[in-house]
């Protein structure tokens, strides 16, 4: 079977997509709505055309990307190395994981203001916050991973007397790493989203800080400017955790990464 | 054909592998059900010698004792005359599912292998568990794609496992047990996969490269005619709970051509142990 072409999978969307905006426009164009109602896709473009609206967008952009890369990397790390420990630590994992469940029932507008209690209004709150969120779904897809290979892998391993350590090494940790990329690619979509919530709750730069000062001056094209721009900070960095992955398990031809 | 009269005298001999007076039960519904009841066996140095048995009859668990990966309740298991029951990393093992890992190449696989012999034969300080390899890692690779172009497998050393026919993943997979050091291989109905064009092709090039070079190897196997073709001892064992109620000595010269398989030895042994699988029961050993 051919492999779809990357347009082929991609313009209906894109066809959907184009409708929607062409029907918004004339909407927003005949039926004479207030602009700080609902701009229209054409006055939103217009926004990134003004020069100091774009700097101060980029700015914006640039703190939020920052801070989102440090939360995500960290929350990634955290995540392995948490998923290898109960992995190999049965009790710690049968003691721990239950509650790290149940950790995830807390929501983030009740962590954001706590966590800005304790370590105050810089970057370090929002950077925990976004390593909360995304070490969760790492944790939990390397765990299934580490802990789930193939029987027959596992009793051929055993029958030629394979230690512990070589079978973390050759097998559970090789066997993990589609999960793990799959569990990334959750952590990178959830990263951005929760960079914004933190901004929003309490800072003074960011995408969500400026969508906030944007909102409450009426400016609602600036709105939709800026959340323009966090689907595309999103999508890219998405789209880079994909192409890792791709290639993190170019071996598996069948599922090419999952 | 020439018939094979010098029926060699091994009881003097230390055998390779010695399993003595094996039982083993598990415990199923709260009930225990004994899956191998006073079952010995031995292969004796440079020997090939098959199992042969009926389905969910025991012999992957016999395997399995063997390896180490379960213990009996009761009975020993020796090497070279030296006690080893539960002990791992003693045997080179092929399944009967190929097992290459996906993640690694051909060569990486085989190397993959080796290695853990290696790390096996060092803890031990080069005592039982066979040949100590004292080849480098660089050897060792040359070993694997040298064997590997003997499997006509050249050209495919670098690449992944799933590229790869059923047929040629076996023998990836034989290679990989073959160049582990252990003295003792365990082959678990490894052609069971296959069909029967390839399964037999198989066979002839197991037993060319066996022929040359020589191992004790412990084959499990469903097929009768491939037990007979490739071994110089058969078992044959009974259903639940497996006992040894048969052992054939298989007088044929090597090398083997395929052509005894129709020769009237071949026909009456096959029809014996077809018999003996039939009643599953019977006292005849010679
Ligand atoms: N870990 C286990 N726990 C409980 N029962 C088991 C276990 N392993 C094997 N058995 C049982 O032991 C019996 C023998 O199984 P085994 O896999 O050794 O048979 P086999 O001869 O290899 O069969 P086949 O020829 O189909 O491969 C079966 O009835 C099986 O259900
Ligand atoms: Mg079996």
């Amino acid at each position: 079977m051919m492999k779809k072409r990357w347009f082929q999978v991609g313009w209906p969307p894109v066809a959907v997509l184009f409708s929607f905006l062409v029907i918004w426009q004339l909407a927003v164009t005949w039926g004479h709505i207030e602009e700080f109602l609902l701009p229209s896709p054409l006055r939103i473009l217009e926004v990134f055309t003004q020069a100091d609206v774009r700097a101060r967008l980029w700015m914006h952009a640039a703190s939020t990307i920052r801070i989102t890369l440090l939360g995500l990397g960290s929350g990634i790390g955290l995540g392995i190395v948490l998923a290898v420990l109960l992995h190999v630590i049965p009790f710690l994992r049968s003691g721990i994981y239950p509650l790290l469940i149940l950790t995830q029932n807390v929501p983030i507008v009740a962590t954001g203001p706590l966590l800005i209690i304790w370590l105050g209004y810089g970057i370090a709150p929002k950077v925990v916050l976004i390593m909360l969120v995304c070490f969760f779904p790492v944790v939990v897809s390397t765990l299934t991973g580490l802990s789930q290979p193939d029987p027959q892998y596992l009793n051929y391993m055993q029958m030629i007397g394979a230690t512990k350590r070589q079978l973390l090494w050759k097998l559970e940790l090789p066997n993990a790493l589609p999960y793990l990329f799959s569990g990334m690619k959750l952590a990178a979509s959830y990263s951005v989203i929760t960079a914004v919530a933190a901004e929003w709750l309490g800072s003074k730069e960011g995408l969500g800080t400026y969508i906030k000062l944007s909102a409450n001056g009426f400016m609602t094209a600036q709105v939709f400017a800026t959340i323009v721009v966090i689907v595309a900070v999103s999508l890219g960095l998405f789209g880079i955790f994909a192409l890792l992955a791709k290639w993190a398990v170019r071996w598996n031809i069948k599922n090419g990464g999952r | 054909m020439v018939i094979n009269t010098t029926a060699l005298d091994r009881t003097q001999e230390i055998p390779k592998l010695e399993v003595s007076q094996i039982n083993k039960s598990f415990e199923r519904d709260r009930q225990r059900h004994t899956v191998l009841k006073n079952l010995s066996l031995a292969v004796h140095p440079g020997e090939f010698v098959s199992i042969i048995g009926p389905s969910g009859s025991g012999k992957s668990t016999l395997l399995q004792l063997i390896g180490g990966l379960l213990e009996p309740d009761s009975g020993e298991i020796r090497m070279d005359g030296s006690n080893v029951t539960g002990s791992k990393g003693l045997i080179s093992y092929m399944p009967q599912q190929p097992a290459l890992f996906p993640w690694y190449t051909l060569e990486q696989n085989v190397l993959m292998a080796l290695d853990i012999a290696e790390s096996n034969a060092k803890k031990r300080g080069s005592g039982m568990g066979g040949t100590p390899t004292t080849a480098s890692r660089e050897e060792r690779r040359e070993l694997a794609r040298t064997w590997l172009a003997r499997a006509g497998l050249g050209g495919y050393e670098d690449q992944y496992p799933q590229v790869l026919s059923g047929g040629m993943q076996q023998r990836a997979s034989f290679v990989r047990a073959m160049l582990s050091p252990q003295e003792l291989i365990c082959l678990d109905e490894p052609f069971g996969a296959l069909d029967a064009l390839t399964r037999l092709q198989m066979q002839q090039w197991l037993l060319s490269i066996w022929e040359e070079h020589r191992r004790s190897v412990l084959l499990v196997t469903h097929s009768i005619e491939e037990a007979i073709f490739l071994s110089d001892r058969i078992y044959v064992l009974s259903a639940a709970p497996a006992q040894t109620i048969a052992e054939f000595q298989v007088p044929f010269e090597r090398p083997r051509d395929e052509a005894i398989i129709n020769c009237e030895p071949f026909i009456r042994m096959k029809r014996d142990i077809y018999q003996l699988l039939q009643t599953g029961s019977g006292q005849h050993a010679r």
